[in-house]
Order: C-alpha cells, then sequence, then structure tokens
C-alpha cells in the first residue's frame, strides 16, 4: 500500500517535472477558450505496439534480403518500409487542422451522466477513427465534414461542474503512429441536484402561504407579455397579438390558495444536500401536477410560477447553493 | 480494449488474402504433401468464417500446430533449410488464420505474412514474379487499413474494399521515391552474414553428365539460360554452338566427363582459323559450375577455368546473374596432336553393352578404308531411316541398340550418344559436346536470347591432320534444327504454351528482362560503388552511401513533411467572409461602416440612406440572426446569404442624404 502512493507520488513528480520542461504540456494543461485549433506544436506521435513489432519483421526482412544479396527482395522491403513509415504523415493528418469550436452540454442532475456535445470542424478533410479519451471512457468517431461527437461524463456533485481533460487520438490509416493531442476546453456546465428516491409527496398548502398571495383573484387577467415557446395556446391574447404584431400571452393571476411552497426551512430533520434533494425532487413532481409552486430558499424567493423557465430557474438556484449547512 | 471487437467480415477477408497472397507463391514449389494441407486449411478457414462460424476449438488447433513440424522433419529429416523452412512458414501462417479472431490477431497475421512473401523473392527474382508480388503489398495496406476503420461494421463492404485498395496503391505509389532512394543506396553486404544464396533455388540447366531424358527435361523448358551480346557482326546461326560440358565415359546408359578434367587446367591448343568472334554473356544463375562458351572459346574469363576438352568451369557456383565477355573462334584447329590419354579416353566404351552396334561399326570399318567414309555412312543411316521426335519412347537396356534397329527416332541426345558408340566401335576418337544451339535475336535490344530449350548435344570426332571436328548427327536427321532451332525441329510436339505467338511476344519483351537484370537484380556492392562517381567520389565507402542515403531521405521526408504540415489553411467562416463582403461594397457605396457599429447599428443607418434599398436592412438583420441565433448557422442558410450579398449591388449615395444620415 505504502510502496503504491510513494510510486504515484513518485509519478506525479516526474509528471510535474516533464510539464516544466515541456511548455507545451504545461500550457495545455490549462484550460483553454473556444475554439481550439490543433497543429504540430500540440500534436505529438509515437509508434504503437503493433509499429515497434512491424519494425522488427521489416528489419529482420531488410537484414534477409541484404545477406542473400537479393536485389528484388530488398526492393520489395524498401517499399512495403517506405509506404507504412510515410503514414506518420497521413496520421498526423487526421488531428492537423482539427477544430474543436463548440460545446454544449444538456442539463443533467447530479448522479446521472452528463452528455456533452462536442463540435468540430474538420476544415474540408476527412478524419477517420478519432479517439476521444478521459480518464474512464472513449468515443470513436468519424467525422466525414463538420460534426459533433457526444460523450458522457460522471456528474456526481450538483452545482457547476469542469469537463475533464479530453485525449484526442488517432492510428488511421496502419494502425503503426499513435497521434494525439490534449483538449482542456474551458467549460463549466451546471449539474442540477440529485434527485431523492422515494420522496414523500407533495407538502400540503399552508396557511400563512394562503395569507400573504395578496393579487388578484380568479382568473383574471394580471398583464400580457410577450409569447415565449412554453406558453400553451389558450393563454395567447390573439386580439392583443394582432395589435402589437407579435405574439403576445395573456397571464392570469394564480388562484389564491391553489399554489404550493416549497419551503427550504420548513424541512425538519433532514441535513443540507437531502433538503436540497427533496425540493428538487419536488420541483419535477408539482411540474408534472401542473400545479403551480414557490420555492422559498433561505436567501431567495422564487414564484409561485409554474413552467419550464421556472422549474429551471428553482432547480438553478438549489444546484448553485452554498454547500455548507446555514 | 479495441483488441476485443471481433472481426467484421471484410478485415477478416482481407487479412485471409493477403495471407494467401504470401503463402500462395510457397505453396506452387512445395510437395503436395504439405502443399495440399495447407491450402485445405486456408479454404476451410474461409469457408467457415464466411457461413458465420466464429472460433476454432483449442483441441482442434494444438494437434495442427504440433502435427505440422513432425510432418516436415519426417519428410524432409531437418526442420532447417529452404524447403522445410517455407513449408513451416506457411504451415504457422496458416493456421494464424485459424486463430484470428482479434484486430491484433489479424495485424499480426498480415505482418509476418509480409516477411514469407518477401523470402518467396529468394527463389526467385524474375521481373514478372517480383512485379506481382509488389501488387499483393497493396493487399497487405488495405488489411491494415480496414482493421484500423471504426466503421468496419456500418460501411457497405464493396465501398469500403475499393477505398481500402485504393488507400493501399496511393501509399504505395506515394512510397516509390523514398523507397528507390534506400534501395539505390543502402550499403550492401559484401559477402553474407550467414548461409549461402544456394540453398535457396534448385539446379537448372545442363548438367555434368548425359542420362536418358534429363535434355528432354530442358527442351520444354522456356526460361532464359543466358543472354549474347555480339561486339560486331554474330556469327551464322549454323555456328552457334554454345558449348558446355564434354562428356568421354560411356556406362552403357550414362555419359558423364571424367572427374580429373575438372582439376585439369592444362590447356588445350587450339588455334583459330579467321577473324575470332567478341562477345558478353549475361549467364542466369544455375547453381552449378558449367560457363558457357561460343564454340570454340580462346581464353577463359576470371575465376573459371578451361580444361583441356575445352569446356569451362567457374570456381563458384553460379548463384547470381554472372556476366562475362569472351573471344572465341567459330572456326579453329584443335589438338591437332591427339594425346594418348585423350585417344584412350576417346575410344572408352563399356564391353558388354551394344553388341549389334558394334558389329554394325565394324563391318563398316571393314568395308571403309576412310575414317571420313565411316562417318559419312553413319549419318546416311541417320538421314535415311530416323526421325526426329521429342516424344521419344523409353529404350531398353542396350539403348544404343534399341534405337538403332529398333525405335528409330528420338532427339539430340539419343543421336549424339548413338553417333559416338558407332565411331569408338569403329575406332574413331569421338566425344559427346553438350551445351546450347541458335538463340533468338532480340531486335530491341541487340541481343541474343538463349533459352534452355535451345539445349543440345553433339559430337566431336577427331580426325588426322584436322583435329577435333565437330559432327552433328542431328543435323543429318532435322537439318532445320540446326538452321531454324530447336522449335522448328520438334514439328508437333510442342506445347501449348510454347505456340509460335505467345514465344514470339515472350521474345519481344525479352528486353524489359534484360534491363530488370542488368539494373535491378545484378545491382551489388561493386556496382554500388561506382554510383558516386559522376559526383568525384571514385569508389563510394559505406560511410558516402550513408551520408548520401540520409541526405536524399531527408530531402524527401522534408518535401512530404512541407506538403503534409503547412499551416492548416486559415478557413475563415463563410458567413463573416460574406458579412465583410456587405461592409465592402457599403463603404464603397459611402456608409463606411465603423469599428463600432454592429450589425443592428447598421441597420438603422442603412433603413436611412437607403429608404427604397430594403435588401441591405434586410441582409444586415440575416446576418445577426444566423450569427447569434444558431449555435451552428444552417449551411444552407448561409450560402444562400453569401450568394444574396454577392449579387447585392448599391447604388452610391447622394452626398446631401450622407450628411442627412450623419
Amino acid at each position: 500500500m505504502n510502496a503504491r502512493i510513494t510510486a504515484a507520488s513518485f509519478w506525479s513528480r516526474i509528471l510535474e517535472y516533464a510539464e516544466r520542461r515541456l511548455p507545451a504540456l504545461t500550457r495545455l494543461k490549462r484550460p483553454e477558450t473556444l475554439p481550439i485549433l490543433l497543429d504540430r506544436r500540440r500534436i505529438y506521435v509515437v509508434p504503437t505496439r503493433f509499429g515497434l513489432l512491424y519494425s522488427g519483421i521489416l528489419a529482420t526482412m531488410l537484414l534477409g534480403a541484404l545477406n542473400y544479396n537479393n536485389n528484388p527482395a530488398l526492393l520489395l522491403t524498401c517499399l512495403l518500409g517506405a509506404a507504412s513509415y510515410q503514414s506518420v504523415f497521413q496520421a498526423f493528418r487526421m488531428l492537423n487542422g482539427l477544430e474543436l469550436h463548440a460545446l454544449r452540454a444538456e442539463p443533467c442532475h447530479a448522479g446521472d451522466p452528463l452528455l456533452a456535445n462536442l463540435h468540430f470542424r474538420s476544415h474540408g478533410r476527412r478524419r477517420h477513427s478519432l479517439r476521444l479519451q478521459t480518464s474512464n471512457q472513449e468515443a470513436v468517431f468519424d467525422l466525414a465534414d463538420d460534426g459533433a461527437v457526444s460523450m458522457a461524463f460522471s456528474a456526481p456533485q450538483r452545482g457547476w461542474q469542469k469537463l475533464p481533460r479530453l485525449r484526442l487520438s488517432s492510428e488511421y490509416p496502419f494502425g503503426l503512429f499513435h497521434v494525439w493531442s490534449w483538449l482542456n476546453p474551458e467549460f463549466a456546465a451546471l449539474v442540477y441536484p440529485r434527485l431523492e428516491v422515494n420522496a414523500p409527496p407533495l407538502p400540503h398548502t399552508g396557511s400563512e402561504t394562503a395569507a400573504r398571495t395578496t393579487r388578484m383573484s380568479g382568473d383574471e387577467l394580471a398583464s400580457l407579455r410577450e409569447y415565449r415557446p412554453d406558453d400553451p395556446q389558450r393563454n395567447i391574447a390573439w386580439k392583443a397579438s394582432a395589435r402589437h404584431d407579435r405574439l403576445m400571452v395573456k397571464e392570469f393571476e394564480l388562484r389564491r390558495g391553489h399554489e404550493i411552497v416549497l419551503d427550504y426551512a420548513a424541512l425538519h430533520g433532514l441535513d443540507h444536500e437531502a433538503r436540497i434533494s427533496r425540493l428538487a425532487r419536488w420541483v419535477g413532481v408539482a411540474e408534472i401536477a401542473q400545479r403551480p409552486y414557490a420555492l422559498h430558499l433561505p436567501e431567495r424567493r422564487l414564484g409561485p410560477a409554474l413552467g419550464t423557465e421556472h422549474r429551471h430557474a428553482c432547480l438553478r438556484e438549489l444546484a448553485l447553493l452554498p454547500g455548507a449547512a446555514p | 480494449m479495441k483488441a476485443d471487437k471481433p472481426l467484421s467480415s471484410l478485415q477478416f477477408g482481407l487479412a485471409a488474402a493477403s495471407v494467401s497472397a504470401a503463402v500462395l507463391p510457397h505453396l506452387l514449389r512445395m510437395p503436395w504433401l504439405f502443399a495440399a494441407p495447407i491450402a485445405g486449411i486456408l479454404a476451410g478457414r474461409w469457408l467457415q468464417r464466411t457461413r458465420g462460424g466464429t472460433r476454432i476449438p483449442t483441441w482442434l488447433k494444438l494437434p495442427l500446430i504440433a502435427i505440422f513440424p513432425i510432418l516436415i522433419i519426417f519428410h524432409f529429416g531437418t526442420i532447417l533449410g529452404r524447403a522445410p523452412g517455407s513449408a513451416l512458414a506457411c504451415a504457422m501462417l496458416a493456421l494464424k488464420l485459424v486463430e484470428t479472431e482479434s484486430r491484433r490477431d489479424a495485424r499480426a497475421a498480415v505482418c509476418f505474412s509480409s516477411f514469407v512473401l518477401m523470402s518467396a523473392l529468394l527463389l526467385d527474382s524474375g521481373l514478372g514474379f517480383t512485379l506481382l508480388l509488389l501488387t499483393a503489398l497493396s493487399v497487405f495496406l488495405a488489411a491494415l487499413r480496414e482493421l484500423e476503420s471504426e466503421q468496419a461494421h456500418s460501411r457497405p463492404w464493396p465501398t469500403a474494399l475499393r477505398e481500402d485498395l485504393r488507400g493501399g496503391v496511393v501509399a504505395l505509389g506515394a512510397a516509390v521515391p523514398l523507397a528507390l532512394c534506400v534501395f539505390v543506396f543502402f550499403p550492401r553486404l559484401g559477402s553474407p552474414l550467414w548461409g549461402t544464396p544456394g540453398d535457396f533455388s534448385a539446379r537448372t540447366g545442363l548438367g555434368d553428365s548425359m542420362a536418358p531424358g534429363t535434355i528432354q527435361d530442358l527442351l520444354v523448358d522456356d526460361t532464359p539460360a543466358f543472354r549474347v551480346a555480339f561486339d560486331a557482326a554474330p556469327p551464322a546461326l549454323t555456328d552457334m554452338y554454345w558449348r558446355g560440358p564434354v562428356l568421354w565415359q560411356f556406362d552403357g546408359t550414362t555419359w558423364s566427363r571424367p572427374e580429373f578434367f575438372a582439376s585439369s587446367s592444362r590447356s588445350g591448343d587450339v588455334q583459330a582459323v579467321g577473324e575470332p568472334v567478341g562477345y558478353e554473356i549475361t549467364l542466369e544463375p544455375s547453381q552449378r559450375h558449367w560457363l558457357l562458351a561460343l564454340d570454340v572459346p580462346l581464353s577463359a574469363p576470371d575465376g573459371a577455368v578451361r580444361g583441356a576438352d575445352m569446356s569451362m568451369v567457374s570456381r563458384k557456383p553460379i548463384d547470381s546473374l554472372l556476366v562475362y565477355h569472351l573471344t572465341s573462334a567459330p572456326h579453329y584447329v584443335l589438338e591437332q596432336k591427339l594425346s594418348a590419354e585423350h585417344r584412350r579416353l576417346a575410344l572408352q566404351l563399356p564391353a558388354d553393352f551394344n553388341p549389334r552396334s558394334r558389329e554394325l561399326a565394324q563391318h563398316w570399318r571393314a568395308q571403309l578404308h576412310d575414317d571420313a567414309a565411316v562417318i559419312g555412312a553413319a549419318l546416311d543411316l541417320f538421314h535415311n531411316e530416323f526421325t526426329y521426335t521429342l516424344d521419344a519412347p523409353l529404350l531398353a537396356r542396350d539403348t544404343v541398340d534399341d534405337f538403332l534397329f529398333g525405335e528409330k527416332k528420338g532427339f539430340c541426345e539419343h543421336f549424339a550418344s548413338a553417333f559416338t558408340f558407332l565411331m569408338r566401335a569403329a575406332g574413331i576418337p569421338t566425344r559427346v559436346v553438350t551445351g546450347y544451339q541458335g538463340g533468338y535475336l532480340i531486335r530491341a535490344g541487340h541481343y541474343w536470347l538463349v533459352r534452355q530449350s535451345d539445349a543440345h548435344a553433339w559430337t566431336e570426332v577427331w580426325l588426322d591432320g584436322r583435329g577435333w571436328v565437330r559432327v552433328d548427327p542431328t543435323a543429318a536427321v532435322a537439318p532445320q534444327r540446326v538452321q531454324l532451332g530447336a522449335r522448328a525441329a520438334a514439328g508437333d510436339s510442342v506445347r501449348w504454351f510454347q505456340s509460335d505467338w505467345l514465344l514470339a511476344t515472350r521474345n519481344r519483351f525479352d528486353f524489359v528482362n534484360r534491363f530488370w537484370n542488368s539494373a535491378v537484380v545484378q545491382f551489388n556492392v561493386l556496382r554500388q560503388q561506382g554510383l558516386l562517381t559522376p559526383f568525384g567520389v571514385e569508389k563510394a565507402e559505406y560511410s558516402h552511401l550513408m551520408a548520401v542515403l540520409i541526405a536524399v531521405s531527408t530531402l524527401l521526408l522534408g518535401l512530404f513533411a512541407w506538403m503534409v504540415l503547412r499551416a492548416p489553411r486559415a478557413h475563415p467562416d463563410t458567413l463573416d467572409a460574406a458579412y465583410a463582403g456587405l461592409r465592402r461594397k457599403l463603404t464603397r457605396a459611402g456608409m463606411p461602416p465603423q469599428d463600432t457599429e454592429g450589425p443592428i447599428t447598421l441597420t438603422a443607418r442603412a433603413g436611412m440612406l437607403w429608404p427604397q434599398h430594403r435588401d441591405v436592412s434586410l441582409l444586415l438583420a440575416d446576418y445577426a440572426r444566423l450569427r447569434y441565433a444558431f449555435a451552428v448557422p444552417p449551411a444552407g442558410q448561409v450560402q444562400a446569404f453569401a450568394r444574396t450579398v454577392a449579387a447585392l449591388r448599391l447604388p452610391a449615395i447622394e452626398p446631401d442624404a450622407l450628411s442627412s444620415a450623419t
């Protein structure tokens, strides 16, 4: 056990040393802003294991041909050797000029895989057998033209999550050379809190919340606002829209007493993360039940409201709550 | 990780094709005992894989792996050497294919295939064969390419195969300059590190004895024996007797050369009559010691000895192309005084063979008192009663009796043998000379090609006062053999592959082979040392060659690198390029956009300046939308935007409008 730790620290010391000596490595360790263009300063080449075996065979062939002074055999060996070693250029071209120009990630909950789409620009060259690796997973793809590859990362914790450093490599065309480069894009994806499993049902409407709602009652029109893609069609104010030359939506005041209050402070007997986890679950449940809800957090209050936007706003607040219990 | 993926059928197919391509040239030279099972294993495995079967169980593999070395040792007695080595390599390669189920296996199989393929060239280094094997390399490269493909299971196989093969051919083509550079400048070994090249190929050509059937094998062999370039005018075709081994001893079936002639360097005495002929011979490797020369050579080349019987023996077996220059006298007087020893040898006959022939010869001797008359009688007999054919039947124990009084048909071997027997029985010193007769003029290269099928046997009789005189009994039967060549005499007994048009075509292209021989096959240490003579280096040393090799290949690789590594051309974004064009047009029209102005602010200004021209505002709004509303703007809309910008014609703004706008 001890020996392993020593070996690991020794290895990391070597890495540190190497990165001090090789500025390119150090530079690439730091996250970079997009777009990232791969060029010869940051593409590395080594022979693969098969490449080494192949070289051994070629050397044997060369020696045999020379020994028997057999020129046709020597010619064959030279041709095969030249063709295979020149493939290093072709391999290099698989990465050279490749550009990572955009990155998107779908929101996800902690514990679920974080799906990130990496958009590459191939600049008019076909890229074969590209391999994108992190420490524990890989994606293999071809790029005929500009294209995207999606990769799942693990997202264990809520909050902003940085992507790990990615290793992009190719052994095309003959598998003799391994050409690789590091991609370390400056990018963080928001990870929503973990959803509580087997959470209790939504809390009943508390009386104090009802009293606090002082807006106009009933289905009465509260205001008009511009249309957003999520709005239900029945809420569109067609006449007003015709007047304003764009789609307007009626905003109704919520019925008194019907909204749910998801209150952080009301959850007694749970620790900080468990409360966040339950609130996140309830936000989802309330959305499915189409019941307007308000979220009360120690520092902020949201809602009451309903809809995708509200849901994302709530989850975002929950995701970014400071870690320690107040 | 990657190695564990199962092979697609195309990947397996290409690996199998590589293995087959490597094994095939060896199979053709292997005993059937090995060739048949190896071919069977390859075909069986391929069938099994295409039928959907996958892994071969170990209990089947292990005995197969064990049985081949045992068979080889049992059959050849050893595992070392050419034939057993090639059988073992092929068997192991075929078995490798049997267990190939992963990419790693397939790669290893392709890798070893290239070694086996290369070793096939040690057996035969002809031009056609080499070209064939070079094309096989593209299959290897295609296989490696397909093994690296990530879409092996999704692409349709004909497309994939075509792409792979094209990739292989292109890679080979691009490799030619570097390959030639390495080939020319890589220092050759002056002497081999191990073994001798000879243990790789079988002996061909004339032997040092003549038993019934030995020449018959040669007469159907169309491979070149040697090529001759004459310094000046060539002698007449009927004088083109290429002297090889001279045979003196007869044991009833076989004519052979006495052992001591090989070591005796006592030169026979020869006087040229008329102008001697100079020529250069390029002798194909035969693994034997004989050198051929136009009858009769006046001297021996370096490294060879001319015996008392005017046949020449090289000190080393001829294991690679040999070039030598000689002078010969087509007309000559040879050994005017016959030594007693030679006379004894030239009259020797086995005691209890061919009694009827002896009787006939003695009958002639008694009737005719002149040697020339006896010779004439024998030739008349051949001319009147005998036919020339390559389909000669097998002869009985008394070969000469059976031939003279029974079958009465045969070819040069029979005539020479019977004639010599008759002459010796009649007391005339006679010997058999083997070699080649005739040749084919290759006009394109101004040289003569002599094939193995031109092999011939004739006789020399010793006449008092005239020395050894050439008598060709075959010419008495079939004069066209000497006047027109072996093929004209053979008549109907020609194999299909020796048909006229085919042979004519092959003769026509023989100069390509000759070029291959002189430029590639014979390129050796000496020629390499002379490479740099034009640059003032008389004898290129190892270090010179290495320096040139490194310099030229660095240059070539640098050129390649430059072509590949040129900084990736900055591909400007089409959308931004079109927008820049739009801004240029605005500038030209009199409304130069400021650096601080974005598309939206420009829209407002343009709307005031060209109230009648809504295009500009629309385009600017389009740009804003395309640029900021999408992660990646749809290519079609970007193209349309660029086209509209290109087509836009903006009228110049009047100065007053400009002043009011700004």
